[in-house]
């Protein structure tokens, strides 16, 4: 291998690359932007969206209850709720979101109570809807606060304390450092957006330099020069790699500024704590880069195998969409709850690299998983390249008709 | 010089099965001279092209380009020609500066040689004006004269052409036409493909016709005028081409 016609191939592809609008957008800005713009975005528009439905005073309706007029009167007397006036058709007023719900008072409810028989009071709602969801809730607390005030009554009555009915009280605590917190929430989102993004950043150069050459006809113009296929295949690996490297520390990046601004914004705060602790650690990001290496080189090499077969760039683009699912399927695999690294997971691609990502974030080292992943992941990596290598010297792919 | 012997390429097609491109052309080409081959499209001429420029590899047979086999070296082949089609086309997103710079850097040329080199033929070829402008923003007489700066860069013995004019207007063709002559005149050894007959009697010194891969006559224009007793190139070329027409390979 000529290192030095190497290097020139890989330039001019990088002059050509950084003047490429539609790769740039796909491997720079996209990468950039998506992460600010999904979780900045989404969130502040949740949020604004819970708090008009916070302001809002929910319509409720209230289904019998006539010989219960103490239950009655508190949730009459109650300033969050508007109780509207008994409708047959209450279960199409909910629908239509014309009241947001409903509770129902057994006959006799108050006489039941005072024979000390049980009740069940329903409330009914639109599930999904989050107004219909907050009436709902209004209405349920109220009922707890009547039937509290029930029990209370009734100990008083029998000269017994409240502690009574909680003789001791039970208590969650975490004693996980935050940033284990903070990696076991995200960490498996991490590994499949580094490893989608070595993907996405990687295919429109890999198109480009395969496929679009041969439909600019600039293939014969390079294959005429002095340059050997390989040299000429490993610069463009070579930059190829590069764009899908870029795409994912762009996005990783991207993603670590989204976060460092929620983290620090009330959008995902409640009660002055955060309801979610991103502090991930910058040795675990490094980590999880150094293990998505090998699987870019893989993902670089592959994408230019498979493009190189198409004519045309639209060609090319049919061909690589099937693959983007051969890598999501075993990306998403890996960050559902249960799925853990075992010796046979972590010699199939991509899913190796995905759970060995969630468990570097969550500062768990597996030295023994790691190296054999890494080094299967580089075999693979190879294997793929020297395929590369074979496809750039078969004649009937490059002068396919 | 270019020396073909025994040239052979065969496709493997699922539908046609094996076809022989090019059957066994044997022809020189001596330094100086201009080699015509002219065929119908479809008759090898490109296949031919390709092979002399190592492009593709021969099947069977071989040739010999600069004293170098196109089998056993094509890199020192590919060093010693300039190789221009209709299909060699520029990338769009380099300027003609920097596509003729590439091509030199890629036959070896160090910065001090490709420089002087590059803004000899920008001066030769009148391309000062758009030499920093992107080859997509390029009319389609300037990106002819990128490609053939391209071809020149690394000073190249061997001029391979194959129909270099097809789909150009007249004043761009003529500029391809003045270049090939140009070459000659400087000694260099040029193949030309073509199926324009003006073409082949305006340039050639030695012509081949060649149809369904087989070079099937070869001679000066007298010598052809002569053998065939036709003086008209294309009635000529009809009765040299005409029994082989329609043959399954053609």
């Amino acid at each position: 291998m000529n290192l030095a016609a190497v290097a020139v191939v890989y330039r001019k592809e990088l002059t050509e690359w950084l003047r490429d609008r539609r790769t740039l957008i796909s491997t720079v800005l996209v990468p950039l932007l998506a992460f600010p713009i999904l979780m900045v975005g989404i969130t502040a528009l949740a949020t604004v969206m819970i708090g008009n439905a916070e302001k809002e005073i929910p319509k409720i309706m209230i289904l019998g209850g006539e010989d219960s007029p103490q239950l009655l009167e508190r949730l009459h007397k109650l300033d969050k709720l508007e109780v509207v006036p008994y409708a047959v058709n209450w279960k199409d007023q909910i629908s239509n979101k014309d009241i947001r719900a409903a509770v129902e008072i057994p006959k006799g409810f108050q006489a039941a109570l005072a024979e000390g028989r049980a009740q069940t009071v329903n409330i009914y709602f639109y599930q999904g809807e989050l107004k219909s969801s907050f009436g709902a809730d209004h209405l349920q607390k109220a009922v707890e606060e009547y039937r509290d005030s029930v029990i209370k009554d009734r100990l008083a009555a029998k000269n017994l304390p409240a502690s009574v009915l909680t003789p001791f009280s039970i208590k969650q605590e975490n004693v996980a450092p935050p940033e284990k917190v903070g990696g076991a929430s995200v960490g498996g989102f991490i590994g499949y957006a580094v490893i989608l993004l070595c993907l996405t950043g990687a295919m429109y150069p890999a198109i480009d330099l395969t496929a679009g050459e041969k439909e600019r006809g600039t293939i014969e113009t390079i294959l005429s020069s002095p340059i050997s296929r390989l040299d000429l295949v490993i610069g463009k690996f070579l930059l190829v790699f590069s764009a899908s490297l870029a795409s994912a520390i762009l996005s990783v990046t991207s993603m670590g500024l989204s976060f460092a601004f929620l983290g620090h914004s009330h959008l995902m705060q409640s009660s002055g704590e955060p309801s979610l602790n991103l502090n991930l650690g910058f040795t675990s990001v490094v980590a999880v880069f150094c293990m998505a290496l090998p699987l870019a080189v893989l993902f670089s090499a592959v994408l230019m195998t498979i493009a190189l077969f198409a004519k045309t760039y639209k060609e090319a683009q049919s061909y690589l969409t099937p693959l983007t699912f051969l890598v999501v399927i075993p990306a998403v695999a890996s960050v559902m709850p249960g799925v853990e690294l075992t010796p046979k997971l972590a010699l199939i691609p991509v899913l190796n690299t995905s759970l060995v990502c969630k468990e570097i974030i969550t500062g768990t080292y597996h030295w023994n998983s790691i190296i054999l992943i890494f080094a299967s992941t580089c075999l693979y990596a190879l294997a793929a390249i020297f395929l590369a290598v074979k496809m750039f010297q078969r004649e009937d792919v490059l002068f396919r008709s | 010089m270019i020396e073909t012997r025994g040239l052979c390429k065969v496709f493997h097609d699922k539908k046609r099965g094996a076809i022989r491109a090019v059957d066994n052309v044997s022809f020189v080409c001596k330094p100086g001279q201009i080699y015509g081959l002219l065929g119908a499209n479809g008759a090898g001429k490109t296949t031919t092209l390709r092979m002399l420029a190592t492009i593709l590899e021969p099947t069977d047979g071989t040739a010999v380009v600069c004293g170098h086999d196109v089998v056993d070296e094509p890199h020192k082949v590919r060093a010693n020609v300039g190789f221009l089609s209709a299909a060699t086309a520029l990338y769009p997103r380099l300027t003609s500066r920097e596509m003729v710079e590439y091509f030199g850097r890629l036959n070896g040329l160090d910065e001090g040689t490709l420089k002087k080199r590059a803004d000899e033929i920008f001066s030769r070829l009148d391309m000062n004006s758009f030499r920093d402008r992107r080859c997509d923003k390029l009319s389609t007489g300037m990106k002819q004269k990128t490609s053939i700066a391209r071809t020149l860069v690394h000073d190249p013995q061997v001029m391979i052409f194959d129909e270099p004019t097809l789909g150009l207007d007249i004043m761009t063709a003529r500029t391809i036409i003045d270049f090939i002559r140009e070459c000659r005149q400087r000694g260099k050894t040029v193949i030309f493909s073509t199926h324009v007959m003006s073409e082949v009697e305006k340039l050639c010194d030695v012509v081949g016709i060649i149809e369904s891969g087989k070079l099937l006559a070869e001679g000066s224009l007298g010598e052809l005028r002569d053998h065939y007793s036709q003086y008209d190139l294309e009635e000529i070329f009809v009765s040299v081409v005409g029994p082989y027409q329609g043959s399954p390979e053609a």
